[in-house]
């Protein structure tokens, strides 16, 4: 299922841990890389890949919230709803987006472009209200600035896929 | 180091020394570090023995900056000597408290001197792999962080045989996936093995049971940062700055109803009001302030009536009733509705509770509920004791801090705003039979 190119990771990452089963976050993150979300099927590849049972698999996909469990929009917009966001209006730009995108927090769009979420605390407290939008934050958000990303992201702006270079491991393969 | 050299306080205001975010730009970069002297406070650490560099930070007074305040160097001699086990260092950049967005800044900046600390701190505790913990959202501080790692390891600071020194240490960054309970110190190393992230019943402490079963420490970013400076200036130096129980400077993130938010870096001791009004500019549309929170969401609130004389370190907030934490002070206007606040807060720690002390699963959940009745005005003033009862039935049963972290806010926000909280309650119901 894995690119070669991702089976290589993979073993890159083994070699940062004593165990196999501590390489399930990072190989979870490969996953999602690749397929943009975890699938039970992908679970059962991982589980074999690392010899790690499935149901653990399971336990770290349930537990950790930024593993998808389903497949999501291209764009997913992460509204950050805590404290210091919501004394800055965050509720406002929640409800601002749910009017521009047509959905309910929770759901993707019909064009499978955007799916909206709610969030906790994202430390960007100092330029609330804020949200993220698949590995970038975007901060100091008005509705205009909401609009004009949107705007972008409908255009195929602002998309990131590109650039989403692996987190670098030179430090291992210079090691060889 | 030659004169020119800027990092570790070496230039600049000696009453406000910037130690772990100079005002130096491109930092970031490992030529720019270097030139300002980084890297050097390494090797003079090298060249000490090890018992000398953990003997020197305990004896600058320097304490975590992660929210409890513990003393550090005390911390790094409970590592036991002598042991064929592999030793571990964590790095907790898992920043999720609400309100704290500090060590963020740290990671963009100045990756160098935190990457810098860890070698130190490794060198000192006899460490073979230091593990850095961030949190899954800071993608782009991941990245900033990987690339100053690559760099470091490119000229020989990490690896085999470190800066011509016989001392080879390894250090690797694990991102975490969304779990606020993976700050906690015991969930952070479940995460680390590649579990869900379910605190460790302690006893056995870390140093003597950590990560795979092996003696391991847990330091902060902003802790770990401060070590360069204090090896290249001596303890006496940074036992000077600030506050002479809780020394040093500190990253305080201001948030909230401010003209001017943002992270400051201030000696510990600097009073509240300075840096709300100072720093941060005063409060929008000048208005009074009701509530502050000194250090992250789960510190008990101060009032705004209250914030005189109030300074910002361990032990000065502890004589009001608060607490550090993680310096991230949430500033609330008079206008503030407090019990859509508390809502807020209480959300959250039931959203973040991992589910396995019964009084933290079910309490956080019944307070969420209950403050939600009160929004939606269907409250009533008993409902205040009805809380204040589960919070004490949490705080203090359950196996880890985030119990204590729910309950505080609840229980003292009650405490110090009963008339407040009473009022809305009644205006809420008012709103709702009107309707």
């Amino acid at each position: 299922m894995f690119t070669e190119e991702n089976l290589r990771k993979v073993e890159e990452i083994k070699k940062r841990y004593p165990t196999a089963k501590a390489a399930v976050l990072p190989v979870l993150w490969v996953a999602q890389e690749q397929f943009g979300w975890i699938s039970e099927e992908v679970m059962h590849y991982i589980a074999d890949l690392l010899g790690v049972p499935f149901s653990h698999i399971l336990g770290v996909v349930t537990f950790y919230t930024m593993y998808n469990r389903r497949p999501v929009g291209k764009y997913h917009v992460q509204v950050c709803a805590n404290v210091s966001c919501m004394l800055r209006g965050a509720d406002n730009m929640v409800e601002h987006l749910e009017k521009r995108l047509g959905v309910k927090v929770g759901q993707t769009t019909p064009d499978k472009l955007f799916t909206l979420s709610e969030v906790e605390c994202l430390g960007s407290c100092g330029t609330a209200p804020m949200m993220q939008v698949n590995d970038d934050y975007y901060e100091g958000l008005t509705f205009d600035k909401i609009d004009r990303l949107l705007e972008q992201f409908r255009d195929g702006k602002g998309d990131h896929e590109g650039k989403r270079a692996e987190i670098r491991t030179q430090n291992e393969e210079s090691k060889g | 180091m030659d004169s020119n050299s800027r990092l570790f306080a070496q230039n600049g205001d000696p009453a406000f020394p910037k130690i772990v975010l100079p005002d130096i730009p491109d930092l970031s970069r490992i030529e720019v570090y270097e030139a300002n002297g980084g890297y050097s406070a390494l090797k003079k650490a090298l060249g000490m023995a090890p018992e000398a560099v953990t003997d020197e930070v305990k004896k600058s007074g320097l304490r975590g900056r992660g929210g409890a305040a513990f003393p550090t160097g005390l911390k790094w001699t409970f590592m036991p000597k002598g042991t064929e086990k592999p030793k571990y260092l964590a790095i907790n950049a898992d920043e999720s408290e609400p309100g704290s967005f500090k060590d963020r800044q740290i990671l963009e900046y100045n990756p160098h001197q935190l990457v810098e600390g860890i070698l130190i701190a490794s060198y000192a505790m006899g460490i073979t792999s230091a593990y850095i913990y961030i949190r899954g959202e800071y993608y782009k501080w991941m990245m900033i962080l990987q690339g100053a790692i690559d760099e470091a390891f490119s000229r020989g600071y990490i690896g085999d045989n470190i800066a011509g020194s016989n001392y080879s240490v390894n250090v690797y960054v694990h991102r975490g996936a969304g779990a606020y309970i993976c700050g906690e110190e015991s969930g952070l190393m479940e995460s680390i093995e590649g579990k869900r992230g379910y605190p460790r019943v302690k006893p056995p402490f870390p140093a003597q049971n950590g990560l795979w079963g092996n003696p391991t420490t847990i330091n902060n970013v902003e802790t770990i940062t401060n070590v360069p400076a204090i090896i290249w200036n001596g303890a006496e130096w940074f036992s000077k700055i600030g506050a002479s129980k809780h020394p040093g400077t500190l990253l305080f993130g201001v948030s909230g109803h401010v003209k001017n938010p943002g992270v400051f870096e201030l000696p510990s001791g600097t009073l509240l009001t300075e840096i709300i009004y100072n720093y941060a500019g005063g409060v929008i549309g000048d208005k009074k302030i009701k509530m502050v929170i000194p250090g992250g969401s789960s510190m008990p609130p101060i009032r705004g009536d209250q914030l005189d004389g109030v300074k910002m370190d361990a032990d000065s907030l502890r004589t009001v009733g608060s607490a550090i934490g993680t310096g991230g002070v949430i500033v609330m206007d008079e206008d503030t509705d407090l019990t859509s606040v508390l809502l807020r807060v209480a959300k959250f720690y039931w959203h973040e509770s991992c589910g396995q002390c019964t009084p933290c699963r079910e309490g956080t959940g019944w307070i969420r509920k209950i403050l939600q009745r009160i929004c939606d005005g269907g409250g009533k003033t008993e409902d205040l004791d009805l809380l204040n009862r589960i919070a004490n039935n949490i705080e203090g049963n359950t196996i880890c801090a985030l119990g204590d972290a729910a309950a505080w806010p609840i229980k003292f926000t009650i405490q110090r705003f009963r008339n407040e909280l009473e009022e809305e309650i009644l205006s809420k119901a008012r709103a709702k039979s009107a309707a």
